[in-house]
């Protein structure tokens, strides 16, 4: 968490987060910065606040008194789709596609609203959307109904629909539970090969090996509080961690 | 696209001239009575589309908008003598302003709230004008027509021929946003609000602007009605049935395009039409009912997702 | 004075009986989610009812409404059987086809009342209508009391059916997670089906309540969309006690309008309360949001 590390200015920044719902906290004072490119893990058990803290940087809860800072902006009182737009994106757990779409045009729907839907023609924005759906293999299901893709293929699509927003910061929402083995290798690479185009991307995931592949750095939150936050093998080996997964 | 727009614009032309050449040629007054009702009808539920089908918060509040145009237009002449053209785009200005206040009022919330908060809006407005004595109070006001011009034969005439110029901007409007990023916008809230949200659709703005556009235009349907009936009492001008009629004939005709609320207004409307002079009102409003309920579970798409499916086609114009 | 402590009085009565005529939908729609629009409808419709055998058998109103629970609670659990295999199941486009299903269903109840009783106003005759008490310096109309008495239990019954009951615990834990119902072997759908049937049941005497206190016409169940979805909303989504708190204050700012301003602006407050409610603090008083 010490800047003092990094040269760059952090993408995301935030400071002192604590949300509460009644007399529920679900986040208390959280405090962590992403770096630009970064690759980071965020695990905990079920229930530690991982979602609510995705909710909080995209803007579906509000978290004022506390501020996120993204980009050197701070966002903390703008609604989700300007956030979007500055370019925050995220897939969701269970998949939340537009059903009554096909695929293509689920990402349509975010080149039109963050592609600056003025300057460029419908024609280019299919061309950008098929260029997506390439990169990450659903070319052939372009023109299909949403309605009847597998899972893997809807994980796929979600991250794909966050990806024609043309975003800075990608979250990926537990992309691979519920995955066999290879579909979740089939979603890893794809965030590896995200992430080397310089994408700053969070991964939350509860698949060990996933997130210790792909994370440089790893946070651990458990009943809203960060418990553990540094180098994948650290957060590991910490014995609060492994507390936290096995249980009391 | 340009040979949709051509095929479009042509049709309109084509059935303002068949009005205009109607005028001349049909001698019966009855059927421009029950044109213009069906014509009315036509309006309300494409602009009703707008928000309900598009966007698909349901408005159950239809007569509140076309009643504020019936009493707008009423104010109008009764304190001013306004000529029918200012009525018009006055209700649709009152329209837009309404549905405006009632959509940053409840369009944050779920639909149902809204759907609940157009009922509790015709209800209040109802009451505000039942109380309201210079409109007329309950017992209502009577309107005075001036005299008609050429090339129309009588009042009546003119005022079907004003809803058809009604029906072709509304269609027009509909078809516009249907085939806009407006529309696509509004598709993705209808299936997913959090996730169009977080895909960078301005939904809040995108219903706001759905409900001051269908808002206007339901007022401005209802402006000639004044005229037409001569006059207006808050019973029959918020009167729940509009309510009721409109939202059948928009989901039974199928709201994913604007054809649908078309086809089931012309559908319903000439039903109602046959029913309430042959066996009764109250019959006409169980028919409607039990069409509605009927679609709504076996037909979801409405008449035209029946003929998509046969046709197994897939395209939009 | 004295004419507004009547009118506090009056309306904490009422408001207690607006809370009985709304407690089924505190279930339906406050914790199954059902966009149940058609409730006052079946509340008038239970209302014919017992005027049906009040009138042809005459037999007692209360107990005639009791009469109709059963018959009720198995109607609502054929509605909610046909509710949820049209419409939660299906997803797209749902949500509207659902609140224009039953608004479909109200209209025609509302219309088939007509066709069969008229659209004019029928009452019942029992022994307790029609007189009044002496309290103090006010008069109070004997036929609210026992609204009011009849009312509360009926609210406290099903309260303490809902917490204390392993039922009624259950229908309140598929409202909070019914994921987490069916992950305990539980059917959730079964749960809401009997919590659907229990809110329809609960109107039989509500029903009763209804025309005792008051004159019923086909067309009531219109001002009373109002009244009971005022009351759910501004009780907070799902609580119980909220809807006999947010019943009374409904009871006593009808009453006291009523008092100063005259009936011709009764329809209205109810609505525009609701309106207040969503504009100002939409989870109500209590709400489990």
């Amino acid at each position: 968490m010490t800047s003092s590390e990094t040269t760059e200015a952090a993408l995301l920044r935030i400071g002192g987060l604590t949300k509460r719902f009644g007399g529920f906290t679900a986040l208390d004072n959280v405090s962590v910065d992403i770096r630009p490119g970064e690759r980071f893990g965020l695990i905990g058990p079920n229930g530690s606040g991982k979602t609510t803290l995705i909710n909080c940087i995209s803007g579906a809860f509000r978290t004022e008194p506390s501020t996120v800072v993204f980009n050197g902006e701070d966002i903390t009182r703008m609604p989700p789709h300007v956030r979007t737009r500055r370019g925050i994106a995220r897939s969701f757990q269970i998949p939340r596609p537009f059903r009554s779409m096909t695929v293509i045009e689920n990402l349509m729907v975010a080149a039109d609203f963050t592609g600056g839907h003025l300057s460029l023609t419908a024609d280019d924005h299919r061309d950008q959307a098929m260029a997506i759906l390439q990169q990450m293999g659903l070319a052939n299901k372009a023109n299909a109904r949403v309605t009847g893709l597998s899972q893997v293929e809807l994980r796929k699509m979600e991250l794909a629909r966050a990806m024609a927003t043309r975003p800075k910061l990608l979250i990926s929402d537990e992309a691979m539970a519920g995955l066999s083995g290879s579909e979740v290798d089939e979603v890893l690479d794809l965030l590896l090969k995200l992430a080397g185009e310089s994408i700053t991307i969070i991964m939350i995931e509860h698949i060990m090996q996933a997130v210790m592949r792909f994370s440089q750095r790893i946070m651990c939150l458990d009943a809203g509080k960060i418990i553990a936050i540094g180098q994948p093998s650290e957060v590991m080996g910490n014995a609060r961690v492994q507390e936290a997964y096995l249980g009391t | 696209m340009k040979r949709n727009a051509l095929a479009f614009w042509g049709a309109c032309v084509l059935f303002l001239a068949a009005i205009l050449v109607s005028t001349e040629l049909v001698a019966n007054e009855y059927w421009f009575f029950a044109g213009y009702v069906i014509l009315q009808f036509i309006v309300l539920s494409v602009a009703w589309t707008i928000l309900g089908g598009y966007a698909g918060y349901v408005n159950f509040g239809t007569s509140a908008f076309f009643g504020v145009g019936v009493y707008t237009a009423v104010f109008l002449v009764s304190t001013f003598g306004a000529p029918l053209p200012l009525q018009i785009a006055v209700a649709a200005v009152v329209g837009a302003i309404l549905g405006f206040a009632v959509g940053l009022l409840t369009l944050r919330m779920q639909g149902i709230f809204f759907s609940i908060a157009t009922i509790a809006l015709t209800i209040i407005i109802e009451t505000t004008v039942t109380n309201w004595r210079e409109l007329g109070g309950a017992a209502g006001i009577q309107i005075q027509r001036p005299p008609v011009s050429p090339p129309f034969h009588s009042y009546v005439q003119m005022l079907v021929f004003v809803q058809a110029l009604l029906v072709v901007l509304s269609v027009a409007i509909a078809r516009y946003i249907q085939n806009s990023w407006i529309g696509r916008g509004l598709q993705a809230l209808r299936d997913d609000e959090l996730a169009a949200e977080c895909t960078g659709v301005p939904t809040l703005r995108l219903k706001l602007t759905a409900c001051v556009i269908s808002g206007a235009l339901m007022c401005a349907a209802g402006a000639p009605a004044a005229m037409y009936l001569q006059y207006a009492d808050p019973g029959s001008a918020f009167n729940l049935n509009y309510s009721v009629s409109v939202l059948a004939m928009a989901l039974i005709g199928g709201t994913a395009h604007w054809i649908g609320p078309v086809i089931g207004a012309i559908l319903l409307g000439v039903t109602q039409q046959l029913l309430a002079v042959t066996i009764s009102s109250e019959v006409n409003v169980l028919v409607l009912g039990i069409m509605l309920v009927l679609f709504v579970i076996g037909a979801p798409e409405g008449i035209i997702g029946l003929f998509r499916n046969r046709r197994g086609a897939e395209g939009k114009t | 004075m004295d004419l507004l402590l009547q009118s506090v009085v009056t309306g904490v009565l009422l408001g207690c009986f607006y809370a009985a005529v709304s407690i089924g939908l505190s279930v339906s729609f406050g914790l199954l989610d059902v966009p149940h629009v058609a409730h006052p409808a079946f509340l008038v419709m239970a209302s014919y009812a017992v005027f049906f055998l009040n009138d042809t058998y005459e037999i007692d109103p209360l107990l005639a409404g009791l009469l109709v629970t059963p018959l009720l609670f198995f109607f609502g659990l054929a509605a909610y059987r046909l509710y949820y295999e049209t419409f939660e199941r299906r997803g797209t486009d749902a949500a509207v086809r659902g609140i224009a299903f039953f608004f479909g269903v109200a209209f025609i109840i509302e219309v088939l009342l007509i066709l069969y009783f008229g659209v004019d106003q029928h009452s019942v005759t029992a022994s307790y209508i029609g007189k009044s008490w002496r309290f103090g310096g006010m008069r109070i109309p004997l036929r609210l009391m026992v609204a009011f008495a009849v009312a509360t239990g009926l609210t406290l019954l099903l309260a303490v059916y809902l917490s204390r009951t392993f039922m009624g615990r259950a229908i309140r834990a598929v409202a909070q997670d019914e994921e987490a119902v069916r992950l305990m072997g539980a059917n959730p759908v079964r749960i809401k089906q009997w919590a659907f049937g229990i809110a329809t049941a609960v109107l039989g005497v509500a029903g009763a309540l209804l025309i005792i206190v008051a004159p019923v016409d086909p067309t009531l169940d219109r001002a009373y969309i109002g009244r009971t979805f005022c009351v759910v909303v501004m009780a907070g989504l799902g609580s119980m006690t909220g809807t006999l708190i947010a019943a009374i204050i409904l009871g006593i700012s009808e009453t006291i309008v009523l008092t100063m301003f005259g009936a011709s602006w009764a329809p209205a407050i109810s609505f525009a309360l609701l309106l207040g409610v969503l504009a100002v603090r939409p989870q109500g008083l209590l709400g489990r949001r």
